[in-house]
Parts: C-alpha cells; sequence; structure tokens
C-alpha cells in the first residue's frame, strides 16, 4: 500500500478513535466521579458512614471492573440499544466504553480522595463546615492533582478499550488494524498504526502529568 | 468558658476517656499535658465534638455542646478556633484562601471576606503574604496561617492541638508569644495540649496532668505549686524522684533573691547543703525549688522557720 493511499484510512481511524475516547471520557468523568466520592463518604470513617450502600457499590464496581471488555460490549447491547437506539457505529461503541471505564475511573478517584489529609478534613469539620462543603471545598480541590492523574490513566485504557471497538462496528486505529495489517496482511498499515498509537499515549500521559504538576502545590 | 464533665470514651476496649472534668475560665491560658496516650487528644476533640463522647457533657460558652447536632453544632463550632499539629491548611489554596475558608462557610460576602483576611494576616505577622502557597512557607509560617484562620471567625475559644509539637524551639517560643499575644489583647481563652512542659511553664496560667484517661492534678498553676506532693511541681522542676530519705524539698514562690536559706543557717545550729534545685519563670512569677539536705539539733524549729516564711516545706 502506498502512502498515499495509507494517510486517508489512518487520518480516518484517528479521527475515530479520538472522537470515541473523547466522549468516552466526557461521560466516565461525569459518571465515575460522583461514583468515586461516594465510595469515600459512605465508607465505613466517611463523611457520612453507610457501609450496607458502600458495600453494594462496591461490589457493582468489582463486577463492572471484573468483565473483559469485549465480553462486557457484547454482553450490554441491550443496553446500548435503549440509550443509543442502535448497536453498531461509533456512538454505540461510546456506551459500552463508559461502562467500562466508570468503575474504573471511580476506583481511581476514590484512591486519590483517601490520599486527602484527614486533618484537613477535620479542621473542615472544626471550622463548622458541612458535608457538602467539605466535599466541594476540600476534598474534591485537595484532591485535583490525582483526579487529573486518574483521568490520563482512564484515558490512555479508553484508547485500548477502543481497539475492541471493531467487534461492532465502531471503527477507529485498532480496527484498522485488525482489518488491514491482520487480515490483509498490510505490514505497513500495522507499523503506521502502532507508531500513531504511541504517538498518542504519549502526548496524552505528558499532558496529563504536566497539568497533575501545575495543580500540585504538595 | 469551657466546663466538661464526666466526659468518658473509648474505641473498641481502649479506654481513652474515664470521667473527667475540665473547667477553663473566661481569658485563661489552660494547659492539659500527658504522654501520647494519655487522653489528651481525645479530650480536646471532645470539646468541639469532633469527638462526640460516650457519656457527659461539654458546655462552651454557656452553650451545651454535647445537646447539639447537625447543622445547630456546626454553627456552634464556628465561635471555637482551632490549630493543629500538622497545621491542616488546604495545598491546593493560597494562605489567603486558607484564612478566607471559615469565612466562605460563614457565608461572609467576597469583599468583606478580603478585609478581614488582610486584617487577620496582619494580626499574625503574615502581612503581604497571602499570595504564596502554604508549602512556601516555614512551619512557623504555616502555623500562623493556622491561627489566623482559627480567628476568623472572632472565637472566644482557641483549642490548640500540640501546635508547637513540630516546630523547633525558637520557633515554639514566637508561637508561644503570639499565642500570649492574642490571649491578652483578644481576651481569648485558650485551651491547649501538650506533651512539652516548657510549654505549660511559659504560657499557661492553669494546667492539667492527664494520665490513663483521667486527669491526675488540676487547677490554677500557682495553687498546684503550693500543694504538697503536687505532680505538676515535680515535672516543672526535674529533681532526682524519689526524693532520697532525710532530704527536704523547699518550694518558695516571690523574689527569688531572699536570703531565706542563709537566714536559717545564722538563726539555726543546722548544717545545709544543697543537693539540687533551679527557678523558673512561671506566668504566676517566679518560683524557685531546693532540695537540701538538713541536719543538726535544731533541723525541726528551722523547718518550722521556713514554713512561717511562707516557703512550701516537703521532708522525705
Amino acid at each position: 500500500m502506498t502512502w498515499d493511499e495509507m494517510v486517508p484510512l489512518l487520518g480516518e481511524a484517528t479521527w475515530q478513535t479520538a472522537l470515541m475516547v473523547a466522549w468516552s471520557t466526557l461521560f466516565t468523568v461525569l459518571l465515575g466521579l460522583p461514583l468515586g466520592v461516594a465510595l469515600v463518604v459512605f465508607d465505613r470513617g466517611g463523611l457520612r458512614p453507610m457501609p450496607v450502600l458502600k458495600s453494594a457499590l462496591g461490589m457493582v464496581v468489582n463486577v463492572g471492573r471484573s468483565l473483559p471488555f469485549i465480553v462486557l460490549m457484547i454482553a450490554i447491547i441491550p443496553f446500548t440499544r435503549l440509550v443509543v437506539g442502535t448497536t453498531i457505529g461509533t456512538a454505540a461503541v461510546v456506551v459500552p466504553l463508559t461502562v467500562g471505564a466508570v468503575p474504573f475511573f471511580a476506583r481511581l478517584v476514590e484512591t486519590a480522595l483517601r490520599e486527602v489529609d484527614r486533618d484537613v478534613v477535620q479542621a473542615a469539620q472544626a471550622m463548622g463546615a458541612g458535608r457538602t462543603t467539605i466535599v466541594r471545598k476540600v476534598l474534591l480541590p485537595e484532591a485535583l492533582p490525582g483526579i487529573v492523574a486518574g483521568v490520563t490513566v482512564t484515558v490512555v485504557a479508553l484508547i485500548g478499550y477502543t481497539a475492541m471497538a471493531g467487534t461492532i462496528g465502531g471503527g477507529g486505529l485498532g480496527d484498522l488494524a485488525v482489518r488491514y495489517g491482520y487480515m490483509r496482511f498490510e505490514t505497513e498499515i500495522m507499523i503506521a498504526t502502532v507508531v500513531v498509537l504511541v504517538v498518542i499515549v504519549q502526548i496524552m500521559q505528558s499532558l496529563g502529568d504536566l497539568v497533575a504538576r501545575r495543580l500540585s502545590h504538595k | 468558658m469551657i466546663q466538661a464533665s464526666g466526659l468518658r470514651k473509648s474505641y473498641g476496649g481502649t479506654v481513652a476517656l474515664d470521667g473527667v472534668d475540665l473547667h477553663v475560665r473566661q481569658g485563661e491560658i489552660y494547659g492539659v499535658v500527658g504522654q501520647s496516650g494519655a487522653g489528651k487528644s481525645t479530650l480536646l476533640r471532645c470539646v468541639n465534638l469532633l469527638e462526640r463522647p460516650d457519656a457527659g457533657t461539654v458546655t462552651v460558652d454557656g452553650q451545651e455542646l454535647t445537646a447539639l447536632s447537625g447543622k445547630e453544632l456546626n454553627l456552634a463550632r464556628r465561635r471555637i478556633g482551632m490549630i493543629h499539629q500538622h497545621f491542616a491548611l488546604l495545598s491546593s489554596r493560597t494562605v489567603a484562601g486558607n484564612v478566607a475558608f471559615p469565612l466562605e462557610v460563614m457565608g461572609v460576602p467576597a469583599a468583606e471576606r478580603r478585609r478581614r483576611v488582610g486584617e487577620l494576616l496582619e494580626l499574625v505577622g503574615l502581612g503581604g503574604r497571602g499570595g504564596d502557597r502554604p508549602n512556601q512557607l516555614s512551619g512557623g509560617q504555616k502555623q500562623r496561617v493556622g491561627i489566623a484562620r482559627a480567628l476568623a471567625g472572632n472565637p472566644s475559644v482557641l483549642l490548640s492541638d500540640e501546635a508547637t509539637s513540630a516546630l523547633d524551639p525558637a520557633t515554639t517560643q514566637s508561637i508561644l508569644a503570639l499565642l500570649k499575644r492574642l490571649n491578652t489583647e483578644l481576651g481569648l481563652t485558650i485551651l491547649l495540649i501538650t506533651h512539652e512542659m516548657d510549654v505549660i511553664k511559659s504560657v499557661c496560667d492553669s494546667a492539667a496532668i492527664m494520665a490513663g484517661g483521667r486527669v491526675e492534678e488540676s487547677g490554677a498553676i500557682a495553687d498546684l505549686i503550693r500543694t504538697p506532693g503536687s505532680r505538676l511541681t515535680r515535672e516543672i522542676f526535674p529533681l532526682p524522684e524519689p526524693a532520697p530519705a532525710g532530704s527536704v524539698t523547699l518550694t518558695f514562690t516571690g523574689d527569688p533573691r531572699q536570703p531565706v536559706v542563709s537566714e536559717v543557717v545564722r538563726k539555726f545550729d543546722v548544717d545545709l547543703s544543697i543537693l539540687g534545685g533551679s527557678i523558673e519563670e512561671l506566668t504566676a512569677g517566679p518560683v524557685g525549688r531546693l532540695r537540701v539536705a538538713l541536719t543538726g539539733d535544731e533541723a525541726a524549729p528551722a523547718l518550722d522557720y521556713l514554713r512561717e516564711r511562707g516557703l512550701l516545706v516537703e521532708t522525705a
């Protein structure tokens, strides 16, 4: 395959991957952040201990995390149809991507929140701050560098998940590598895909590290 | 100002407070001293109900906190400042942002907040450092930010949780001097816990010694000094314990230059040798403690004479 043939293919696949990752990251953060907060707040010794609820949430998260992405993607097809009205294409991939990444990200948020100094939370309580204020003004801002690091790890994981999106017609770089590089023995495409993926992951990781460092004043 | 009675608290099988009473008067600096595990930290946390005691009541500034919960308790806590051993500053905020935090919690408008933060930083000697990050400050400066933050709500009471334990001796003295100044200038009542006897010596008007979840001794330091067998006195003046048999320990307050010892030797047929002693400058004034061996036929009348002169005489 010539360079001229390869570029549009790579361009389109990269764009599809970018779309899938961007949308699923957005939804993952929107859903995973509150879930991560809930895991910490409802924990024994948390701001509002509700151990039963916390155990239930923890179990749901663990179930989500124990399924390999490709299994999850197929298994939740009915749910995907319910949400976006279709089960194939890029939009249909965002649903399983989000469902797969939310538990993962929620655990990362949980870890970041647990890193917040207990003394600082107690100081806020001593000042008469309520639970909502403590979450909004103490826990989340103090854990922000850790949360940003968690978003970065999630983005990289999502890029990995999108490789399987071809299975349900989502396209993207992984799909390109499978269809051309594997099925049609187009080694050049395989190599080009690998290079593009490595570059994207490097950029994402460096960007995430930079932002996290800027935010941290430890 | 602070009245706690019958406080009990246990964690699992461990008893942290075993029936503690505490009375802190308006405008005084009250120190609770004890080794780690004595229960002093739990006691302090029970005063603003960061820990809820299993039994007993806490009243601060006429309000019974143990009867409150939720929103009412949060409102009451705003009248009680607290400073912490490791400062507990928000690393995500600037110095000014940290001091502004309690004001935000109280719902003070932004303009008023800025003005108040400026005043508070000026008060603790950090004027112009509002834009710095806590990690750019030294330990002593961080504690000053902690103090400014604790004073934001114009509290009537300040709780200090080992506030100087993480600081070097010179910085400790400057922070203690600041607390003393706030105590005098603002009439702030301060309850502090510490394991450092020096803190008790240099700023406290009253003290309590805790061990095993109980208060072993408490009261105004000036009174405790005059109490025979006082543990506090023994802790303040490090003489070899127990006192050797036949020795006499003299505790005297007031002008340390009174020549009582030479008077005794001149008036009575006794020999006196000094085994040890020191003079400490307490908030109650200078106090000396002298361990002597007194021999001779007139030893008994000599001791009576010393008692008449107002010295506390303890014989071993």
